[in-house]
Order: structure tokens, then sequence, then C-alpha cells
């Protein structure tokens, strides 16, 4: 450098270049650095895509079967449907009679939070047959799964109509799955896709899509 | 030997060093951080827990090395592998243990650092980038042990990731979908697990150890704050530049920083060998059950070191059937410590010279932090309930809701405290 300042012509030409802007190199510089960028984000995608759910995981979502012939009155099982836990309750008469005397404690009484249950299920016991409620035990709040108490009062106070509660953050549900207020859960439990095989055997998530 | 001949061996010594220093900043570099880093010489008993955590990092990184060897990162194999590193693999229990209580340590002894920041005023002008820094790295150690607590497959690892991936879908609109491609499954399973496993061991160590680099460089660049917060680089010695109120960081911080680390390490094996599991809150019950995703345990909790956010976020109500509101507080509580640079107005920056309206704040959000802290730990139900005057409210929601509102409060008011607070002057020289 010490060379080119010694040569009494480079320095002009030096300084002329840098005080003018070439307008036509900079133009030039900026969009390659553009395109650069662009093609850097579009090198993203594939990485960031292949963090989201395999084929194998969306094709792990297959119905599952059933056998509801051994619930007794009173009590439930759970099954697995898609990892989750879906529970499947064989509600007694004073149960499902009991769904219809605390409205005015819930959150979402009649269901209007439609992607919360199957149209078919839109109604007062949030099932085909009143008596068998089947719903995802997976709680709307944060994911955890509630614990069943099943039973009126108990461990869970006087005004306990039975349901089920959440250890997490403590949100409460009735025994068709629907939040009481006050909870943490902003919404009612979800309610999945089945139907009727036979009398006592059922077909969980007959749907891939749930229906709205 | 002779002298001539011991002289003949330091000359190539120093030639070998003269042929590397032509080749790589080596002497430069080691005046510059060790023996010509010029550190307050009145560093008291907080000044301990820098050097403290980056021994612990070093720790875990070896300690961790280690774990993989053994660890299968598969959800059928992981929980096995775990009880095979102590059970079956020689010392494997130590180094696990190691592991585990370092994680619970680094908290320790990065809480206490941040409190020696937050006293002495640290943060203030010019060390607001070593602040920030500081704060990253805070966000990355967090990161760290939420992926790593997941690696062991028991029920806490499960559950305890099923609701934090699960706090990302309450954010509006794109929140279902992120929580979605966090997870890489409907639900936390086998793909979660796997790219947990690679953000522990790969990812987030290397943001790590490029951010505590950072760290050190913006340090070193401002120089150390002291418990008197004063900047020792005003009165410098008019021959040597050296600052008068400075001594070298080698020896002199060095030879002290190993008292620091003997002592810890004295209480950090107690724990290894007689209290792994620390009651319950280095190690939790329940995460010596194998995950399963059909069953909550009936209390979770996160460990100790997350719980006052934890109770900031269940002390949040939700807001139009929203849960979001309850996630951004927690969020905020975390990050709100980014903007203590620009929230101090206060004209001092150490407590020492502070006046007692801020000393009053301080403790109110000390006790604040504390008391969220052990509500996090139990059911939000521990204290029972008040009566209906209160429409029977659970206290420990109440108590908790209180809290959230000092912590947040001794942030928002800041602004207005430091200067109304009535402080004294600060002297020209350090105080011993």
């Amino acid at each position: 450098m010490s060379d080119k300042q010694s040569n009494p012509q480079v320095p002009s030409s030096v300084t002329e270049q840098a005080s003018q802007v070439d307008a036509e190199k900079r133009k030039f510089l900026i969009a390659t650095s553009a395109v650069g960028a662009l093609g850097c984000a579009a090198v993203a995608v594939p990485f960031i895509k292949s963090m989201t759910p395999s084929e194998r995981a969306k094709a792990a979502g297959a119905p599952v079967e059933v056998d509801i012939s051994k619930i007794a009155p009173g009590t439930m099982i759970t099954a697995e449907w898609r990892g989750k836990p879906v529970w499947i309750i064989n509600r007694t008469d004073e149960m499902t009679a009991e769904l219809a005397h605390h409205n005015d404690q819930l959150s979402d009484p009649s269901c209007e939070v439609t992607s919360q249950q199957p149209s078919y299920c839109k109604n007062e016991s949030r099932a085909i047959k009143p008596n068998l409620a089947v719903i995802v035990g997976i709680c709307t709040h944060l994911g955890c799964s509630p614990t069943a108490k099943l039973q009126p009062n108990g461990d869970m106070g006087a005004n306990w109509t039975g349901g089920f509660f959440c250890p997490c953050h403590g949100s409460k549900f009735d025994l068709a799955g629907r939040v009481f207020k006050g909870s943490p859960a902003p919404i009612n439990l979800v309610v999945p896709p089945y139907k009727y095989l036979t009398e006592n055997t059922l077909l969980i998530g007959v749907d891939t899509e749930e229906k709205a | 030997m002779t002298d001539t001949k011991k002289s003949a061996a330091a000359s190539k010594l120093d030639g070998a060093l003269a042929w590397v220093d032509d080749r790589f900043p080596l002497t430069s570099n080691v005046k510059a951080h060790l023996t010509e880093y010029y550190a307050p010489k009145n560093f008291n008993f907080w000044y301990f827990f820098g050097s403290l955590a980056m021994m612990v990092l070093v720790l875990q990184i070896l300690t961790g090395i280690f774990l993989t060897m053994h660890y299968k990162p598969d959800a059928d194999l992981a929980f096995g592998s775990v009880e095979y590193i102590m059970r079956d693999v020689p010392w494997g229990w130590l180094i696990r243990y190691m592991h585990s209580t370092g994680a619970s340590m680094f908290f320790v002894v990065v809480y206490l650092h941040m409190f020696r920041g937050i006293i002495y005023g640290s943060y203030r002008t010019p060390r607001e980038l070593l602040w920030l820094f500081g704060v990253a790295i805070f966000l990355c150690l967090m990161g760290e042990a939420f992926f790593g607590y997941l690696l062991p497959w028991g029920q806490m690892s499960y559950w305890g990731a099923q609701v934090i991936v699960n706090l990302f879908s309450a954010i509006p609109f794109i929140g279902p979908d992120v929580s979605e491609w966090l997870r890489g499954d409907y639900l936390v399973s086998d793909a979660t697990l796997n790219r947990f496993f690679a953000f522990h061991v790969i990812a987030l160590p290397f943001v790590l150890v490029g951010l505590v680099a950072a760290h050190l460089i913006a340090l070193h660049e401002v120089g150390s704050n002291n418990p008197d917060g004063i900047e020792i680089k005003k009165l410098k010695d008019k021959k040597t530049g050296i600052p008068l109120d400075g001594i070298a960081f080698h020896p002199y911080y060095t030879v002290k920083d190993m008292v620091g680390v003997a002592v810890f390490l004295i209480v950090f094996s107690v724990v290894i060998f007689f209290a792994p599991e620390m009651g319950g809150y280095f190690l939790e019950a329940n995460n010596f059950v194998p995950a399963n995703p059909l069953v909550t345990p009936a209390h979770i909790a996160p460990v100790w070191y997350f719980t006052p956010y934890y109770s900031v976020l269940r002390a949040v109500p939700p807001i139009l059937n929203s849960q979001f509101p309850g996630v951004a507080a927690m969020g905020l509580s975390v990050m709100v410590f980014a903007l203590l640079p620009w929230l101090d107005k206060s004209p001092v920056k150490s407590i020492r010279y502070r006046g007692t309206l801020y000393k009053k704040w301080l403790a109110a959000f000390v006790v604040s932090f504390l008391v969220l802290g052990y509500l996090g730990t139990e059911p939000s139900n521990i204290w029972g309930q008040f009566g209906s005057w209160l429409g029977n409210a659970e206290r420990a929601t109440v108590v908790a809701r209180i809290a959230t509102t000092v912590y947040f409060a001794f942030f928002v008011l800041m602004p207005w405290y430091t200067k109304k607070d009535k402080t004294l002057p600060v002297p020209e020289r350090v105080t011993g």
C-alpha cells in the first residue's frame, strides 16, 4: 500500500472512487445479496420441514376397536388412540340425569365450541348413546391427563357431582367432559369421532379428519 | 544441572514461546485475560459464583460426554439405559449423579451470580451488553435443563415436556402448529425424545459455550464491577496505567477462586454421595416410573429451579377463554431481567449507597421470588381455601397472585423508586 501512495497518479483516482458512489455496482451488490438471502431462506425450508411429523407418525393415527361389554355401570376404561388416552365411561342413569343440573357452573354447557366434538355428539350427554361417554382424556389447558373422580363428593368436596380433575393445574370437568367455570382449561374436553360397530364394539377414530 | 545448562534450557523455552507468539497471540492473550487483567481489589464472597458457574459448565460437558456413551435416545430404550448406567456401568451412578446434581447446582450458582449483579448494579452502563449476554446464557441454560429432563423418559420427564411444549400452543393463531413442529408428532413421543437429545447434547451446548465466550470478552472489555459500584479505570497510576484499585486477575483472583472451588466441591460431594435426590427436589420421585402417555401422575411439578415461573403461570387466570396471558406472564417473568439496565435510574450502582426505599423493594422481590418458588413445588390446594367471603378461593393461589404482582412491580416501578430513593455519596476509591 505504501507503494501505491508513493505513486502520485494512483491516490487521485482512489480518492475519486471513494467520494463517488458507483450506483450501478451498489445496485448489483444489493440485488445479489437479496438473491443470496433468498437462497439461504429456501435452504432453511427442508430443515424446518424435517421437524414436522413424519409419514410414520401420520400413519399411526389408525382407528382402534374397543370392546365395551365389560365396563360395569359407573366405571370406565381407558383405550389408546393416536397415543392419547380415550376414556370410555359407562355412566349410570343418575350420572346422566345429573348432567342437566349444573349447566350454570359450566363455561360451555351446550357445547358451542364445535371443534371439541363431532356434530352427532353435540347434545346434552355429548354422546351417541347417552350412557356411554367417549372422551379424549387430555386436558385442554396444557395437555395433562385428568384423574377420574367419578363419584360425587369424596375428596373433591361436598359440591362435587362427579367428573374429572386435572392434577397439573386444577381444571375440573363433569362426566361429559365439560369444563367448569374458573378452571385454567378454556374449553371442553374433546369427544373423538367414533361409531358403534356392534352393540358391544366401538370404533374410535372412524374419520381421519374430525367432523366440525 | 549447572547454571549454564539451566539458562540454555530456559532460552530454548523462550525461543519456543517466541516461535508460537509469531504465529498465535498466546502471550498477549494470557496477559490480556489473566496476568494483566486488572480486577477491583475489593471482591467479596459474591464474586465466587462466576468462576464456579464456568467450572460447573465444564463439569456438565465432561460428565455429559460420558453419559452419552451409554445412553440411548429411544422411547423404548431410554428409561432402561438410564437404569443400566445406574446399575451396570462401572461408576455410572457417580457420573449420572454428578450430572443431575450439577444441573441443580448450576442454577444455584447462576441465581447467586445474578443476585450479585442485581445488588451491586453490575448491569448498569457500560455493562449492559455483558448483562444481556448473561440473560441469554440463563435462557440457554433453562433450555438445556428442560431438554435434558426429558431424556430419562420417566413420568415427570414426559408430562413436564408435554406441559411445556403445550405452552407454545397457547400463542394465538400459530401456536398449535408450533407445538406440533417442536414435538414432531401429535404427542410427546420417540420423535420428540430424539430431537431433544440433539438439542441437549449438541445444539445448545454450542450456543452456551459461545455465549459464555461473548460474556467474558465483554467483561474483559469493560472491566469488572465491584461491591462499591465504582469504575476503577477512572483512577489509574500515572506511570503504569494500572488502575489504583486493581489487582491482576492471576495470581490474586485465581488463588481466591480456588478456595471457592474447594468449598463448592465439598458441598457438591455431600449432595452427590448423601442426598443425590435431595428429597425429591433434584430428582423427582415420579421420574423413577417409566413414561406413560395414558396416565398423568397425581401431582406434577417442575424441578425447583423452574418453580417461580411455573407459579406465575398458575397464578394468572385465563382471560377471555384464553390461557395465553398466563403463558405470556411466565415468559415475561424470565425475560424481564433483560430490561434491568434501562429500568434502574438510580445515580448509584451498588446497594451500599442506595437508600431504604430500594432495599425494601429488593427485599419484597426476593421474598416473592422465594414464595413463588416454594408454591410451585406444591399443588395449588396446599393451604386449603378461604371462606365464602373470598369466593372459596384457594389460599395458595391468592398468595401466588400477590407475589406475582410484587415480582412484576419490582421491575415496572423501578424507574420511579430508584429515582425517588435517597442515596448516599459514593467514595472515590473502593472501600475494601
